[in-house]
C-alpha cells in the first residue's frame, strides 16, 4: 500500500514537472512565433524608428523634431584637395591610417580610347606613396603622361538613408535613425558584431578597433546641433560640399536640391539616401 | 601584442573601409557548427520520428553530437564580437527588424530542447546509475534524475510520447535555426554574392549533409576505438541519406550559381573574374570536385555494387570526410568569398587569415575541435551505445 502511495506521489511529481516543461517549451515556441510576426512587420516595411524613438537629446537650445538635415555634393566643383578627409579625421578622432574613413574622395579618370573610368581614392597605395604617410592624403599625379578624356572627383560619406539597411540589421538597436534624419551609433551599446558594416551598400561603415564598436560619419552631429557646419563642409575651399536643413526652404541644401537635377547613389537598394549629388556619371556607385 | 586590425590587399577599386574584412574565420565556423547541429539532429529524427530502425545504433549518438556542437555554437560568435560582454544587449533589447536579434532566443530554445530530449533518452540510464554509482558520480547522476526515479513501463511509455513530440518540434527547430542562418546572409542586399533567395535552402541542405557526414565519421571512429563491429545496415542508410541530400545540395548550388551568372547584374564582370581566379581552387577543385562530385561518385559506386564489406566502411567514411571538408569550404567560400568581392562591383580583395589572434587560424581550430572533445567526455557520462550492450 505504502509502495502504491509512493508510486502515485512520484507520478504526480512527474506530471507536475512535465507540465512545467511543457510551459517552458511553449514559451520557446512563442519566441519563434514572435519571430514570424517580426518578419511580417519587416515585410510590411514598418519602421520601428517612430515607435522606439528615444527622447530628444539634452542639447541646450536644440529640438531635433524641428530639423531635417541633408547633404549635397557638387562633384563639378570638387578639386580633390582632400582637406575634407583630413578635417574629418582630426575632428572625429578617426584612426590616421589607410583603412578607416568617415569620408573619402574618389577620382574617376577616363583615358582617351577607353570606355570605363579608372577609379582610385586617397586610400590607394600609389597615392600614399605620393603623400609619404598613411596619415596624409593627396592624389598622386599618376595620369600626367596619359591623354585624359574625362576626369572628376566624387566625395563620399555616409548617406544617412531614410531606410537605412544598417539600422535594419543592428541586433541591439545601438545604431538608430534620429528624428532630424541622422543615423548615429551608440558606442556604449554596440556589441561590435559588424552586421551593419556588411549591410551598408556604400562601404561607409568600419570597425573602430579602439572602441571595439562600429563607426561612421555622423554629419558631425556634435557640431550641427550647435548651429555649426560639419567639419568637411566647413573646410571645403570650393563649396563642393553643401549641408543644411530641408525644413528651411531657403537653406542652401533646399536650394541645391530645388535648383539642380540631383541624384542619389544606388537608388535600387531602396535605402533612399539623403546625400544628393550633381555632376557624377554612370561609373559612380 | 595582437595587431588592432588586419588589412587585405586589393585589385581594381574597392571602398577604402572594405580593406579590413569584417567577418573572418570565426564567422565561417559559426554556420558550419549550426549546420552540423541540424544535420546530426536529422539523423536522430529519422529514427525517432520517421521510424528508420536501421539508424538505431546511431540515433542517440547523433543526438549527443548535435548537443555538443550546439553548446559550442555561441563561442565563435562571442569571440568575434568587439564587446562580447555586451552580447546580452541583443536579448535585453532585441531590435526586431534584425535577422540577428532573435538568434540568441532561438539558439537558447534549441539548446534547451536538445538537453530535454537528451534527458528523456538517457533517463533510464541516469536512474540506473543514480542507484548504482558511488561517490561523486552518484551525486552527479542523482542531480541529473531531477528527482524522477520512475522507470516503470507506464513511465517509459509516457517518456516515448515526449521524445516523439520533442523530436517533432526539434525538426523545424533545428532546420529553422539553420535556414535562418542562411537568411542572415541571403537577406543582405549589399552583397551580390550573398543576396539570394536560395541561400537559406542551400545552407539547410549543406547542413544536413555535413551533420550526416560527421555522424558517419564519428560513429566509425567510435566503433574502432571501442573495438566493436560497425553496424553495416546502419552505415548504409546513412550513406544513402548522404547521397540523397547531396543531390539536392548540388542541384540548389548549381541553380543558384547559374542564376547569378545568367542574371548578370551590376558587378557581374568582377564576380566572373573572382570565380575564374581566386575561387578556382577553393570552389571548383575543393568544394565541388574533391568535396562533392568525388564522394557522390564513390557512394554511387557502393550503392550500385551493393557492397557489404570493409570496402564499404572505408569508402563511405572517406566520402564523409570529404563532405565535411566540402561543406567547410562552402561556408568559407560564401562568408569570406562574399567579402572578397568588393561592394563597388569593381574590385577584389584577397583575405589571408592570420595564424594567431582572436580570429586567427589557431583560435578557429580550437573552436572546431571543441565539439569532439566535449563529445568524448559526454559519452562517458551518457553512453549512447549502452542499450545495445545490454541487449547483446
Amino acid at each position: 500500500m505504502a509502495d502504491d502511495e509512493k508510486l502515485e506521489q512520484q507520478q504526480q511529481e512527474r506530471r507536475e514537472f512535465l507540465s512545467w516543461l511543457g510551459s517552458a517549451l511553449a514559451c520557446g515556441a512563442a519566441v519563434i512565433a514572435g519571430d514570424a510576426a517580426t518578419l511580417q512587420a519587416v515585410a510590411a516595411g514598418e519602421q520601428t524608428a517612430a515607435a522606439q524613438m528615444p527622447p530628444s537629446p539634452a542639447i541646450p537650445g536644440y529640438d531635433w523634431s524641428k530639423h531635417r538635415w541633408a547633404f549635397g555634393v557638387d562633384a563639378t566643383k570638387c578639386i580633390g584637395c582632400l582637406r575634407c578627409v583630413e578635417a574629418c579625421k582630426k575632428e572625429n578622432n578617426v584612426a590616421p591610417d589607410a583603412h578607416h574613413f568617415r569620408t573619402w574622395v574618389e577620382r574617376y579618370v577616363t583615358l582617351e580610347g577607353e570606355e570605363t573610368a579608372r577609379i582610385d581614392s586617397q586610400a590607394d597605395p600609389v597615392n600614399f606613396a605620393a603623400s609619404g604617410s598613411e596619415g596624409e592624403y593627396r592624389f598622386a599625379d599618376r595620369y600626367k603622361d596619359a591623354k585624359v578624356a574625362k576626369a572628376f572627383f566624387v566625395p563620399k560619406l555616409c548617406n544617412h538613408c531614410t531606410n537605412p539597411a544598417c539600422v535594419q540589421v543592428c541586433p541591439t538597436g545601438a545604431t538608430y535613425k534620429t528624428e532630424d534624419g541622422v543615423v548615429l551609433i551608440d558606442h556604449t551599446y554596440c556589441i561590435g558584431c559588424q552586421y551593419c558594416v556588411q549591410a551598408c551598400p556604400y562601404g561607409a561603415r568600419f570597425f573602430n578597433a579602439e572602441k571595439k564598436a562600429t563607426d561612421k560619419c555622423t554629419w558631425c552631429y556634435h557640431r550641427i546641433t550647435k548651429g555649426l557646419l560639419p567639419a568637411c563642409v566647413e573646410v571645403c575651399p570650393v563649396g563642393a560640399r553643401i549641408f543644411g536643413d530641408r525644413n528651411d526652404e531657403q537653406s542652401v541644401i533646399s536650394q541645391f536640391i530645388h535648383n539642380n537635377r540631383v541624384q542619389v547613389l544606388r537608388p535600387a537598394t531602396g535605402n533612399a539616401p539623403n546625400v544628393f549629388y550633381i555632376g557624377i556619371d554612370e561609373d559612380v556607385s | 601584442m595582437e595587431a588592432l586590425f588586419h588589412s587585405s590587399p586589393f585589385s581594381g577599386y574597392v571602398y577604402p573601409n572594405e580593406t579590413v574584412i569584417p567577418w573572418t574565420l570565426l564567422i565561417v565556423v559559426y554556420p558550419y557548427l549550426t549546420g552540423l547541429v541540424a544535420g546530426a539532429f536529422t539523423i536522430s529524427s529519422l529514427y525517432q520520428v520517421f521510424g528508420f530502425h536501421q539508424l538505431r545504433p546511431v540515433a542517440h549518438f547523433a543526438l549527443l553530437v548535435s548537443l555538443c556542437c550546439m553548446i559550442v555554437v555561441p563561442l565563435p560568435l562571442l569571440l568575434h564580437l568587439g564587446h562580447p560582454e555586451r552580447a546580452f544587449n541583443a536579448m535585453i533589447t532585441p531590435h526586431i527588424t534584425s535577422a540577428f536579434a532573435v538568434f540568441a532566443y532561438a539558439a537558447l530554445f534549441y539548446v534547451i530542447l536538445l538537453m530535454v530530449e537528451t534527458w528523456f533518452v538517457f533517463r533510464p540510464y541516469i536512474v540506473h546509475e543514480a542507484q548504482q554509482a558511488r561517490g561523486v558520480l552518484s551525486w552527479i547522476y542523482r542531480a541529473a534524475t531531477l528527482g524522477s526515479y520512475d522507470v516503470s513501463e507506464n513511465a517509459m511509455r509516457y517518456d516515448r510520447k515526449w521524445l516523439f513530440a520533442l523530436a517533432i518540434i526539434g525538426i523545424p527547430g533545428a532546420h529553422g535555426l539553420h535556414g535562418y542562418v542562411g537568411f542572415v546572409f541571403g537577406s543582405l542586399k549589399a552583397r551580390e554574392w550573398w543576396s539570394s533567395d536560395l541561400m537559406p535552402a542551400i545552407f539547410l541542405f549543406s547542413a544536413i549533409i555535413s551533420g550526416t557526414a560527421l555522424v558517419i565519421v564519428l560513429y566509425v571512429l567510435s566503433c574502432k576505438l571501442r573495438k566493436v563491429p560497425i553496424d553495416l545496415p546502419c552505415l548504409k542508410v546513412m550513406a544513402y541519406s548522404l547521397w540523397g541530400f547531396m543531390m539536392f545540395t548540388l542541384l540548389l548550388e548549381g541553380v543558384e550559381f547559374a542564376s547569378l551568372v545568367y542574371r548578370g547584374r551590376e558587378g557581374y564582370d568582377v564576380i566572373m573574374q573572382f570565380v575564374e581566379g581566386p575561387l578556382l581552387i577553393p570552389f571548383f577543385v575543393l568544394q565541388f570536385g574533391i568535396g562533392s562530385v568525388l564522394p557522390l561518385a564513390v557512394i554511387t559506386f557502393f550503392i550500385w555494387r551493393g557492397a557489404n564489406d570493409r570496402a564499404l566502411v572505408v569508402g563511405v567514411t572517406a566520402s564523409a570526410v570529404l563532405v565535411l571538408l566540402a561543406v567547410l569550404m562552402m561556408r568559407y567560400n560564401v562568408v569570406i568569398g562574399g567579402q572578397e568581392i568588393s561592394k563597388t562591383g569593381k574590385g577584389l580583395l584577397a583575405y589571408h587569415p592570420p595564424i594567431l589572434g582572436r580570429e586567427g587560424l589557431l583560435a578557429t581550430a580550437i573552436v572546431l575541435i571543441l565539439p569532439p572533445i566535449l563529445l568524448s567526455v559526454l559519452v562517458r557520462f551518457l553512453p549512447p551505445w549502452h542499450d545495445q550492450e545490454q541487449k547483446a
